[in-house]
C-alpha cells in the first residue's frame, strides 16, 4: 500500500519532458517534489502563473506571490505572470498538457465529484470545473476508500458532480487504474504488497482485470 | 484626465445600498484592502459582491460579511471563512458559486463589450441548471452572461494619475479583468506616479477603464498560507 508520498511519486512518472502541468491542492501538490531532474516541466498555477518554483526560504516570503492553494511560492527564471481570464484561457484552449487533481468520488465512466458535500461542506469548485471540462489528460490522485471504508470508485457518483466523462487515469494507495472509453476501471498496476483481490474488494464500480497485473515500480 | 481622489472614502462616496461590486484579488493576494476597510466603515448594505473568494473572518470581504453588509456573494471558492459558512448555512446570505474560469471570463466579456461567453465548465453539473447549452463541433458549452457591476474595485502595484495601472506578480489575478468590467472602476495603488513615469509598453490596464485612483498607505498584505523551506 502507498502513502501520500508514494501516490505522488507514482504520478510523477506520468509527467513527460516538455509538459505544462497543473497540480491541484493536496497530494497533487506533492508530485512537484518527484518530477525527475532530467526533464523539463513548467508548472501552471491557475491564479495566474507559469513557472511555479519551490516554497521561499524563511524570511523571503512575498505576499504578492502565491499559488492556487494560497501558499507562498517562488517564481523561476522564465516564469510568466498573467491575469485569471488568460489563465483559464490557456486551460480551455488545451495548452496545459496534464492536469492532476484530487477527488472525493470517481465513477466508472470518468465522472468526478470533488467540490461539495450537501449539508456538510460547501467551499466551492474553484477552478476544478474549468480544468476537468477542458483538459484532455486528467489524472486523479485519491484514496481508494473513504474513512468509513467505503469505495470512492463507484458505478455512479453520489455527490454533486464537478465534471462528466473526463477522468482518464486514477492513482490510489492500492492501484493505478485507467478509465476505459466504454466505462469501467481497468486495473493497470498494483501497489507493492496489494493483491488483485484487495483491489476488487475496495472497488465498487466495474473493475476490469486482464491477465497478470504487474506491481508498480516506484 | 486626472483621476486622482483623496482616498478610499472619497472613492466610494456614491456607492449605495443594494449595488453590485466587483472586488479584485485571489484569496488575500492583490486585495483592494483600503477600499474594503472604507466600505466596512461606511455602513453601506445589501451589497452583491463578485469576488473569487470571501476573505477570512477578520480581513478582506470577511469584514463586510461580519458587518452584515453583504446580501449576496458570487464566488468560486469560499473556504477559510467560518462566519461566511455560518451565514450561508443559516440562509442569511445568498451565495452563487461559479467556476473560477467562468467568473474571470464573465468579467472579461463585460470589459470587451460582449454580452455572453460559451464555456464547457459546469456541463453535466448543477452549475448548468437553467442555462442555455449550445453544441459547437460536437462538444457542449454553457452560455454564461457578462457581469453587470456598478463598481469594480481593484488593487494595483503602480498607477499614474491618468489611471494607467501596473500589477505585481500573482497579485494581478482578477484585478485587470475586473478593472475593465465596472461601470465605475476604483483603483487603489501602492505607488502613484505622474504620466510618463510608467512605460506605455508595460501598462496592464489602460487608464480608459479606470475612473478613480488613490494611493493607499501602509498595506498590510496579509499572507493566508505561509509556506517556507529551510535554508540548507
Amino acid at each position: 500500500m502507498l502513502d501520500k508520498e508514494g501516490i505522488a511519486k507514482r504520478i510523477a512518472k506520468e509527467v513527460k519532458d516538455g509538459y505544462y502541468v497543473n497540480l491541484g491542492i493536496g497530494i497533487p501538490t506533492l508530485v512537484a517534489n518527484y518530477i525527475p531532474e532530467n526533464i523539463d516541466v513548467v508548472l501552471q498555477s491557475e491564479n495566474g502563473l507559469l513557472g511555479m518554483g519551490p516554497f521561499p526560504f524563511e524570511g523571503e516570503e512575498d505576499p504578492d506571490t502565491i499559488n492556487a492553494g494560497k501558499q507562498t511560492i517562488t517564481k523561476l527564471p522564465g516564469s510568466a505572470v498573467f491575469d485569471s481570464a488568460m489563465s483559464f484561457g490557456m486551460i480551455r484552449a488545451k495548452k496545459v498538457n496534464l492536469t492532476i487533481l484530487g477527488a472525493m468520488e470517481v465513477s466508472e465512466n470518468g465522472d468526478i465529484a470533488n467540490w461539495k458535500i450537501p449539508g456538510k461542506m460547501v467551499k466551492g469548485m474553484g477552478g476544478a470545473m474549468d480544468l476537468v471540462a477542458s483538459a484532455e489528460n486528467i489524472i486523479v490522485a485519491m484514496q481508494h476508500v473513504n474513512k468509513a471504508g467505503e469505495s470512492k470508485l463507484l458505478p455512479n457518483c453520489t455527490l454533486p458532480l464537478t465534471g462528466i466523462k473526463c477522468v482518464k487515469k486514477i492513482v490510489t494507495e492500492l492501484a493505478v487504474l485507467d478509465v476505459l472509453p466504454d466505462g469501467g476501471f481497468k486495473l493497470v498496476e498494483r501497489a507493492p504488497g496489494v493483491s488483485v483481490e484487495d483491489i476488487k474488494k475496495a472497488t465498487a464500480g466495474k473493475l476490469v482485470v486482464e491477465g497478470d497485473v504487474p506491481e508498480m515500480a516506484i | 484626465m486626472n483621476k486622482v481622489v483623496s482616498g478610499a472614502h472619497e472613492a466610494i462616496n456614491d456607492i449605495k445600498d443594494g449595488m453590485t461590486l466587483m472586488l479584485g484579488g485571489f484569496g488575500l493576494c492583490g486585495l483592494p484592502e483600503k477600499t474594503i476597510l472604507a466600505l466596512a466603515e461606511s455602513g453601506i448594505k445589501d451589497l452583491t459582491c463578485i469576488s473569487n473568494n470571501a476573505g477570512v473572518d477578520d480581513f478582506g470581504i470577511g469584514l463586510l460579511l461580519r458587518n452584515r453588509q453583504v446580501k449576496k456573494m458570487i464566488s468560486s471558492y469560499v473556504g477559510e471563512n467560518a462566519e461566511f459558512e455560518r451565514q450561508l448555512l443559516s440562509g442569511e446570505l445568498e451565495v452563487e458559486l461559479i467556476p473560477q474560469g467562468t467568473l474571470a471570463t464573465r468579467c472579461m466579456a463585460a470589459g470587451y463589450g460582449m454580452p455572453a461567453i460559451f464555456t464547457p465548465a459546469g456541463i453535466g453539473t448543477e452549475v448548468a441548471e437553467g442555462k442555455e447549452i449550445r453544441n459547437f463541433n460536437g462538444k457542449d458549452y454553457l452560455m454564461e452572461m457578462a457581469f453587470d457591476a456598478d463598481f469594480a474595485i481593484v488593487k494595483a502595484w503602480k498607477g499614474d494619475t491618468m489611471g494607467n495601472l501596473v500589477y505585481r506578480s500573482t497579485a494581478r489575478n482578477f484585478n485587470p479583468v475586473m478593472a475593465m468590467a465596472g461601470k465605475v472602476t476604483i483603483a487603489e495603488v501602492e505607488e502613484l506616479v505622474e504620466p510618463g513615469e510608467l512605460d506605455p509598453d508595460h501598462i496592464h490596464t489602460p487608464g480608459i477603464y479606470v475612473h478613480r485612483i488613490f494611493k493607499g498607505e501602509n498595506y498590510e498584505k496579509r499572507i493566508e498560507q505561509r509556506t517556507v523551506r529551510k535554508k540548507q
